[in-house]
């Protein structure tokens, strides 16, 4: 049986400080996550790092030729009330979201994440002199072969031979680009210009060189072998997703989470398709990025030849097999899988048989429309910077400029759940317990990551409390004990720690 | 594979819906393209005023 697919998202935005002639990205970064911290926290925690350990790779082996990821452990680094961790990542604001137990309760933590981003903007600006400004993006690319990342994180199960999941999530990751993808103006792979790439599904293709492997800065892998579970490692992985886009849409946001979910699930179970291993895969994930017609044809292994879509459903088969012997319990029940079914099967449809009326639900068709008519309008070629910056600015999270939220694009999360989600953990997994301990113990609590937390209750050395299970330390588990200590030091009593 | 596809494809559930929509469809087009017109309107007003500049200032540092 398939472990519960606990899942988070982790997403690097984009920051410009405008106006100010020497701006340093580093610095501008740490504005919007102190403004935040100073304006909205009553105090701050930092993290622990003691327990990161990026550059362990899933395959049992460290290359010699890869890059170990670098923790920079001397930059802004905050954890919040609700779970999340908010900090310096290379040059961008980074947010990662607490640990959630379902796809819709994610895709409102990513809402959140927005939220907490705006806060901190329009914070950071009343401290910046008149006329300068910072403005925070969720994209994945200057547009000049830059590029920055939205990781998802799944738990699997570790009785699952890695090279299976490798085999049976690649084909996957390449076609679900068809519903997943954020759109964008141009290609930013060596050699390509406008006339050979208008316009694409993905921010993210064009940065991917490799099938496997460590690195996700340099000769990006489609499957990501970062092998940090932040959890029991006799039990579990986590599968760290790195191929996918920020999504402005809820709509995607939602069905990415929740079908990749059902996907891992599968795969934990040995249930999924074995035979839509694509014969060249880094450049089958380019060609269906740049395929908005989505009618190229792609060759598998077995010499078959197939579409994105028909690899899609052949996935999507394969889940309703799944799920009549297994339901949805582990993805967040009946009434969630059964619309998450429902939804991937109507956007394959709407894909195959009129995808302009997702308009109002996939970036890169609501994208596709927007700058179609303004290109008619305006009779601009797709090289012409308007459009580059229309592409930009899709994705600008101030409420009065960002074309995404003008739109109107189709909501999944409300608007109460998303406030409430700024501040408040989600009560399903042991990111309550961090969250609460944070908002009722903060002057003692040291730090805290994603499986511990050290406490400083005076009179002892420090106090390290583990929690290496995700699904525990819930309000079920821990709700009446937090409410009924009134220190950290009567809590660790009655922990028994 | 093929076979599965075979299935999905030709579901009769996508015919009805579009059958279903014939009727409406010109009118919801219309309607479709009134609202791209008010919001190409609107995007020429939000839309940054020197384009090339933004775009040329706008450099991020790869990141992950």
């Amino acid at each position: 049986m398939a472990v519960h697919k606990v899942l988070g998202i982790e997403t690097e935005f984009g920051i410009l400080h405008r106006n100010e002639g020497d701006s340093n990205p580093v610095a501008a970064s740490s504005m919007i996550i102190n403004a935040y911290v100073n304006g909205f926290l009553e105090r701050r925690v930092g993290w622990d790092f003691e327990d990161e350990h990026p550059g362990v790779d899933a395959r049992g082996f460290n290359e010699f030729d890869a890059l170990a990821p670098e923790i920079e452990t001397h930059l802004v680094n905050a954890v919040l009330t609700n779970g999340a961790r908010y900090y310096v990542d290379h040059a961008h604001p980074e947010l990662s979201t607490p640990e959630c137990t379902d796809a819709l309760q994610c895709t409102t933590y990513d809402r959140a994440a927005e939220e907490i981003l705006i806060r901190s903007m329009d914070k950071a600006n009343e401290l910046l002199p008149d006329g300068e400004e910072l403005v925070i993006h969720k994209n994945n690319s200057d547009g000049k072969g830059n590029s920055y990342g939205c990781h998802e994180n799944y738990l699997v199960d570790r009785a699952v031979p890695f090279g299976r999941i490798v085999q049976e999530i690649m084909p996957f990751f390449i076609s679900r680009q068809v519903f997943c993808g954020a759109g964008k103006v141009g290609s930013e792979a060596p050699g390509l210009t406008h006339s050979d790439v208008p316009f694409q599904i993905t921010q993210r293709a064009d940065f991917f060189e490799e099938e496997v492997g460590l690195e996700t800065t340099l000769k990006r892998p489609i499957v990501n072998t970062r092998d940090e579970p932040h959890a029991d490692s006799k039990k579990y992985r986590r599968l760290h997703v790195i191929v996918g886009d920020a999504n402005m849409s809820e709509v995607q946001t939602y069905l990415k989470l929740g079908v990749t979910a059902i996907v891992l699930a599968m795969i934990d179970d040995d249930m999924a398709p074995k035979d839509c291993a694509f014969e060249t895969s880094v450049q089958t994930l380019r060609q269906t990025s740049y395929d908005i017609d989505l009618a190229m044809v792609h060759r598998l292994l077995n010499g078959q030849k197939v579409s994105a879509l028909d690899v899609q459903w052949a996935y999507y088969a394969a889940a309703e097999s799944w799920a009549e012997r297994n339901g949805f319990d582990v993805i967040g029940g009946q009434e969630m899988g059964l619309d998450l079914m429902k939804r991937w099967h109507d956007v394959l449809v709407a894909l195959e048989n009129d995808p302009d009326s997702l308009s109002d639900s996939i970036d890169w068709i609501a994208k596709r429309r927007l700058y179609e008519g303004y290109r008619e309008r305006h009779d601009l070629e797709w090289s012409d910077p308007k459009l580059a910056a229309l592409d930009l600015q899709y994705h600008d999270l101030r409420p009065d400029k960002g074309l995404a939220r003008r739109i109107g694009l189709k909501r999944i999360s409300e608007d109460s759940e998303v406030e409430l989600a700024v501040n408040n953990p989600p009560p399903s997994t042991r990111a309550y317990f961090r969250g609460r301990c944070l908002e009722r113990y903060p002057d003692e609590i040291v730090a805290a990551n994603w499986d511990s937390m050290v406490f400083d209750i005076g009179t002892d050395p420090l106090r390290r409390v583990p929690m290496l299970e995700p699904l525990r330390g819930t309000a079920a588990h821990v709700g009446n004990l937090l409410d009924e200590c009134s220190n950290a030091a009567e809590l660790l009593r009655r922990l028994g720690t | 594979m093929a076979e599965q596809e075979q299935r999905r494809r030709s579901a009769p559930r996508t015919d009805d819906v579009e059958l279903e929509e014939t009727g409406t469809g010109q009118q919801a087009g219309e309607e479709l393209k009134a609202e791209l017109d008010d919001l190409l309107d609107e995007i020429d007003d939000v839309l940054e005023t020197n384009a090339e500049e933004f775009v040329k200032n706008y450099v991020q540092k790869g990141g992950e």
